[in-house]
């Protein structure tokens, strides 16, 4: 293993980020506070209690998940993404490292910033709720998971997408519509039957629903399938990844 | 002398079914200088990326360092830089940091007084806190090269080095190249400026499509080819070559004032006396004469030429 070039790759990424560093940070605040205004304060008066406990509350869960992975996948596919689109990427396939290497280096950016945002906004959630999590460990354990699971799927886009239409628009067209559709704003159980079924195809779903168990020790689907869920994709992202290595899919002419 | 680089017939196959090279065979000594020439579209680039895995050979056979560029490419890969032909940075990253991550990628420690050196050297000390895309085309390229010299490589690969550099600072960059190899690294460039090749290389390689065409001693290839012309300046203008002095195949400037023999240096007789004699016997009168030495550059576009035809 090459970790100086490990440990390059992640410093070069994490210092894209600091230079942003207040774009990075105050942005995830501000989105954060107004989904409180509107779903907390206008909608959440007229919603009662979700599973027992005040619907502000009841959404932050989502509302981390839905922001971790959408930047889990825009950080882990535009890491990757704009050496190859600028031309930089001749350095990684000419310097001594392998693909796992480079994968680490990316991936491990992609999710430090995104477990970031993760804590940012659990921290300005507290200022608007009260929050206690009810299984601390597990709940770093689903954040640090999802990050990972869905940095490297940001990383496989970026390695499959050629032009910038591809590396918005899955995200745009494919990613988000799961996460909202995925309960981060709903309980599933409060949805008609025909659709509380469809729901059980979203992946998302179950990760959302473990999330939110670690908070609130209650859940949609029971903790041991979330559990199962987030390890499938886990294994499945690397999976890929590892076919990739094999294969040189997209990365060398 | 050992082959600090070796290629053994390779070949390339774009998935377009064009082959760029076409069974390319080289054996490299180590701490020589050389250059390869050759058209647009020989295949330069390409040889030099498949060399340095940026692309993969379709078969064939390379070797730096003793060291399998496929199976064993991280030790291949550690002795050699590259200075691509495209100039590539990251435009928001700072010089400083962008030569520090290409040292960090070739699994080297930090070592910012190396990096101060090869800055100072490539005159870009003073720009190291400044952005990349804040600099000039020239600058940049020189902001490749650091970074190619960053870990220390032991062969350096040039790909047109000098495109878009200014007269002064090529002249530099050729005093950075033979300060390179004083330490003994082997350089590998390409360039279309031959006075370029002349100045530095120590063998000259020609490529046309896809084809090593010659690799060859430069002195030698100078003295094989190379040609001399003697020209002869006329007291006054004439209209035609006298026909006694045919045999010569002698050429007339459009003024009619200077007469042009091409001969031969390694001959055994270069004619030149009896041509004089000759010139003397037609009733012309001379005025000046003057021998040219024909350059690289004839003897490029000559091959070159030769090859198309
Ligand atoms: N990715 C590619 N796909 C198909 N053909 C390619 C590709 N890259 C290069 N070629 C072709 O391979 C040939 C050699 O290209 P190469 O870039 O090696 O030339 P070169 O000798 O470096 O030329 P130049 O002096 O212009 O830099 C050209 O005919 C080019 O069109
Ligand atoms: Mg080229």
């Amino acid at each position: 293993m090459n970790f100086p070039a490990i440990a390059a790759i992640y410093r070069f990424e994490m210092a894209r980020f600091f230079r942003t560093l207040t774009q990075s940070f105050i942005s995830p605040v501000i989105s954060t506070s107004l989904y409180f205004v509107v779903f907390g304060a206008a909608i959440g008066s007229r919603i009662q209690e979700v599973e027992g406990v005040s619907y502000g509350t009841f959404i932050v869960p989502g509302l981390i998940m839905l922001s971790v992975i959408t930047q889990s996948i825009s950080n882990g596919s535009f890491g990757i993404y704009f050496p190859k689109f600028i031309g930089t990427i001749y350095e990684l396939l000419s310097a001594p490292i392998n693909f796992l290497e480079i994968v680490i280096g990316y991936v491990g950016a992609a999710a430090t910033k995104a477990l970031f945002i993760g804590v940012v906004i659990l921290a300005t959630a507290n200022f608007f709720v009260d929050i206690t999590i009810a299984h601390p460990l597990a709940m770093v354990m689903f954040l640090v998971l999802t990050t990972i699971t869905f940095s490297l799927m940001g990383f496989i886009l970026g390695i499959w997408a050629q032009n910038f239409e591809q590396l918005q628009l899955v995200p745009l067209l494919i990613v988000t519509p799961l996460i909202f559709l995925g309960g981060s704003f709903y309980s599933i159980s409060m949805l008609p039957q025909i659709w509380q079924t469809i729901s059980m195809f979203n992946p998302v779903v179950y990760l959302i629903s473990g999330f939110r168990w670690a908070f609130f020790g209650t859940a949609d689907v029971p903790i041991a399938v979330s559990m199962f869920a987030i390890f499938a994709f886990l294994i499945a992202c690397l999976g890929f990844i590892g076919w990739i290595f094999k294969t040189g899919w997209r990365i060398r002419k | 002398m050992v082959n600090i680089l070796k290629v053994e017939d390779v070949r390339k196959a774009f998935p377009s079914g064009f082959e760029a090279l076409k069974g390319v065979s080289l054996d490299i000594d180590e701490g020589e200088i050389i250059a390869l020439l050759g058209p647009n579209g020989a295949g330069k680039t390409t040889l030099i990326s498949t060399i340095c895995g940026i692309t993969s050979a379709t078969s064939g056979k390379i070797s730096i360092g003793g060291f399998d560029t496929a199976t064993e490419y991280r030790k291949a890969r550690n002795l050699v830089g590259l200075v691509p032909q495209e100039i590539t940075l990251e435009p928001f990253e700072t010089v400083m940091n962008t030569v520090r991550f290409s040292r960090g990628l070739f699994g080297k420690k930090r070592n910012d007084a190396y990096i101060e050196k090869i800055l100072k050297q490539l005159s870009l000390w003073d720009k190291k806190d400044s952005r990349t895309m804040e600099l000039s085309g020239g600058m940049r390229r020189r902001v490749l090269i650091a970074k190619a010299l960053s870990h220390e490589p032991r062969v350096l690969f040039l790909d047109e080095p000098t495109a878009g550099v200014d007269v002064e600072l090529r002249k530099e960059m050729w005093e950075v190249v033979a300060e390179l190899k004083r330490d003994g690294v082997t350089i590998i460039l390409t360039t279309h400026y031959i006075e370029e090749a002349e100045e530095i290389a120590d063998r000259v390689a020609v490529i046309s499509k896809g084809e090593i065409l010659l690799i060859e001693q430069k002195d030698d290839l100078m003295a094989r080819m190379g040609q001399k012309r003697l020209k002869v300046e006329l007291q006054s203008a004439i209209e035609t070559i006298p026909s006694d002095l045919a045999e010569y195949a002698l050429a007339l400037d459009s003024k009619g004032e200077t007469l042009v023999y091409t001969y031969d240096t390694k001959a055994d007789r270069t004619g030149i006396t009896k041509l004089l004699a000759d010139i003397a016997a037609a009733g012309l009168a001379l005025k000046d004469i003057q021998t040219v030495e024909s350059t690289l550059e004839d003897i490029f576009v000559d091959l070159v030429h030769e090859d198309a035809a």
